[in-house]
């Protein structure tokens, strides 16, 4: 907007849009690069039956910690499981519960985001002080906890991870209405009789969502480092189920003899982190190519 | 300022309060009945007298508030119960590991801002230069690296290839570097962006055009403008950071066999040692909370503008 008025002297708005559109053009490619390979990988687990050549249970007890080879792509562990199929089906597991943790974690915090930035007083005071609360626990230490006393498993994971962590969602919401609130076209539709409740869900939350589509991308990438990181210390999925955080804590064990154990768990998640971190920072660079500076 | 000062305080207040009865209502939580885990945990048979007992003992029977109270009076007492895994009470077992964490925490965080500084710096000025595109390429793939994965194959590379560093324990200064560079190196990694999107936007300021055509050099523009102007913005997320690196020193801890007291939370869940989680989750709540009093108030001291203002009054 401010580029627009300072450049007065360029005679033709289309030189001015001309600079844009290429960052824009970068941006798109990087953006459907980084969808590419995330809906890859996403059919990769969900459709992981197909593609994995063994059955990641299936133990084969003449070729225990093998290297890779042309048999077993990413080589076998102590007890003799294809590696490969282990972690395609474990992508299930670990993307699975990231979609899941974000999807409600999202919904959750800014629908009370929200509502606080627009309701205002005495709730949007005992939101922000619950926030404060729980975002005094360093990193996920309090995640941890909760895990450890309510119980490990996949259900408990995931309830102690929300519980957790809705307040990063709801703290940018809150500050995202409070920023578009005193728009005239609120006070218009005010006016025009649109009830409070209206406003909130035709025009405060549809303005708010674009922004935070950057943070929901970021937090997929997020959850799935924490959730690998729970379940590295056995807070996670039961023994036989294939999650990539599991097979890792395994691989340490192990890395003498199988260092491969340690490194292709360890690559995908990494890759996966990856893939979610550069759709996040494109979509940023589109919605407002000013702002970005990655 | 007072008026600051003294929200601020108030604010603190209720942190700590709300901290203390999530971290006491986590007993509460536990699918069984507290009295039943103790008596569990001690390996003693489950008699009604035994439960009579502990439930006078502990006062498990009276409502929550009262056991919170009850616990609270304890806590300032320096009283968390007593730890079944390590036999004597937590707090001594806490205390005991308690610098080794700090060691760990703060020997991070020099080996962070070591690194992030001069890198997020030489990103910004080099602005889409090579430099500038290889320092955002590490920081990138330093944001998504999982750091538990990066501390194993550190062990793997220099403890089982080459043999340089020890593999695992505590026994010199060398089994210090490696969880060292493993929280210092990813946490660098989100701060090297901050520093460098932080000096981007102060250099796009107007003033800095106006010093560029008074003909002053760009050295001196960096050093003398931009780099203090940037600082207020960096120092608040200081704080941030080492809370993010106390959290990650429990992972950390548990991959490097680091006696601290994360590994001993850790050691303590498997145990099902809940009293020792519980203060393990309440110590390291206090000194981030503490740690973000301090950057805070530091911060209103480096800003002329806020010092200055306090001085007037």
């Amino acid at each position: 907007m401010m580029s627009t008025s300072n450049a007065a002297s360029v005679k033709s708005a289309k030189k001015i849009k001309k600079p844009m559109s290429k960052a824009r053009k970068k941006a798109w490619i990087k953006f459907s690069v980084a969808m590419f390979f995330a809906i890859l990988f996403v059919c990769f687990s969900i459709f992981a039956g197909l593609f994995s050549p063994y059955d990641p249970l299936e133990t084969h007890y003449d070729h225990m910690l093998e290297a890779p080879s042309r048999r077993f792509i990413c080589g076998t562990d102590q007890l003799g499981r294809d590696i490969f199929s282990r972690l395609l089906h474990g992508g299930k597991t670990s993307l699975l519960i990231a979609f899941l943790v974000t999807g409600i974690v999202a919904f959750v915090g800014i629908f009370i985001g929200t509502a606080a930035g627009f309701i205002g007083g005495v709730f949007d005071v005992l939101f922000m002080r619950l926030c404060d609360i729980l975002m005094a626990f360093p990193g996920s230490i309090f995640t941890i906890a909760l895990v450890s006393f309510i119980g490990t498993g996949i259900p408990n994971l995931i309830l102690a991870m929300c519980l957790t962590s809705w307040t990063g969602f709801a703290r940018i919401s809150r500050s995202l209405v409070l920023s578009v609130k005193n728009n005239v076209y609120i006070e218009q539709a005010r006016m025009g009789g649109a009830s409070d409740w209206k406003i909130l869900m035709v025009y405060i939350i549809p303005n708010v969502l674009p922004s935070l589509l950057v943070n929901i991308f970021q937090s997929i990438g997020g959850k799935l480092l924490t959730i690998s990181g729970l379940s590295l210390l056995g807070l996670g999925s039961p023994q036989p189920t294939p999650e990539w955080g599991f097979m890792l804590s395994e691989g340490k064990n192990f890395m003498y003899q199988a260092p491969w154990m340690l490194t292709f768990p360890g690559l995908i998640i990494l890759i996966n982190v990856v893939i979610f971190n550069l759709l996040s920072d494109s979509i940023q660079e589109l919605m407002n190519p000013k702002e970005s500076v990655w | 300022m007072r008026k600051q000062i003294r929200e601020r305080m108030i604010s603190l207040v209720i942190i700590l309060i709300g901290l203390s009865i999530l971290t006491y209502g986590l007993l509460f939580l536990l699918p069984s009945d507290p009295v039943d885990v103790l008596i569990d945990s001690l390996g003693l048979p489950h008699e009604p007298e035994t439960i009579a007992r502990f439930n006078k003992q502990y006062g498990f029977d009276k409502p929550f508030w009262v056991q919170y109270w009850n616990w609270l009076k304890n806590v300032f007492h320096g009283d968390f119960g007593y730890s079944v895994k390590y036999a004597m009470p937590v707090n001594e077992a806490l205390w005991r590991k308690l610098p080794n964490t700090i060691k760990l925490a703060c020997s991070s965080f020099i080996t962070m801002i070591i690194i992030s500084f001069p890198l997020g710096i030489l990103s910004a000025v080099y602005k889409n230069k090579v430099a500038d595109y290889i320092i955002r390429f590490l920081s990138f793939i330093g944001v998504s690296i999982p750091s538990f994965w990066f501390g194993m194959m550190m062990i793997y590379l220099f403890g089982v290839e080459l043999k340089w560093l020890p593999v695992a324990g505590f026994t010199s200064w060398k089994g210090l570097i490696m969880p060292t560079l493993t929280l210092g190196i990813t946490n660098s990694a989100s701060y090297i962006r901050r520093i460098r999107a932080v000096m981007i936007e102060q250099m796009s300021e107007e003033y800095i055009s106006g010093l560029k055509s008074r003909g002053i050099s760009k050295r001196r523009i960096i050093f003398r403008h931009v780099l203090p102007n940037s600082l207020l913005a960096v120092i608040t997320m200081l704080g941030m950071s080492f809370g993010g690196m106390l959290g990650g020193t429990m992972i950390v801890e548990t991959i490097f066999g680091w006696n601290g007291i994360g590994s001993a939370a850790m050691g303590a869940i498997t145990a099902r040692d809940y009293y020792l989680v519980q203060g393990y989750v309440l110590w390291m709540g206090f000194i981030y909370v503490i740690v973000n009093l301090v950057v805070d108030i530091s911060y209103q001291f480096i800003d002329p503008r806020i010092r200055r203002g306090m001085q007037q009054k």
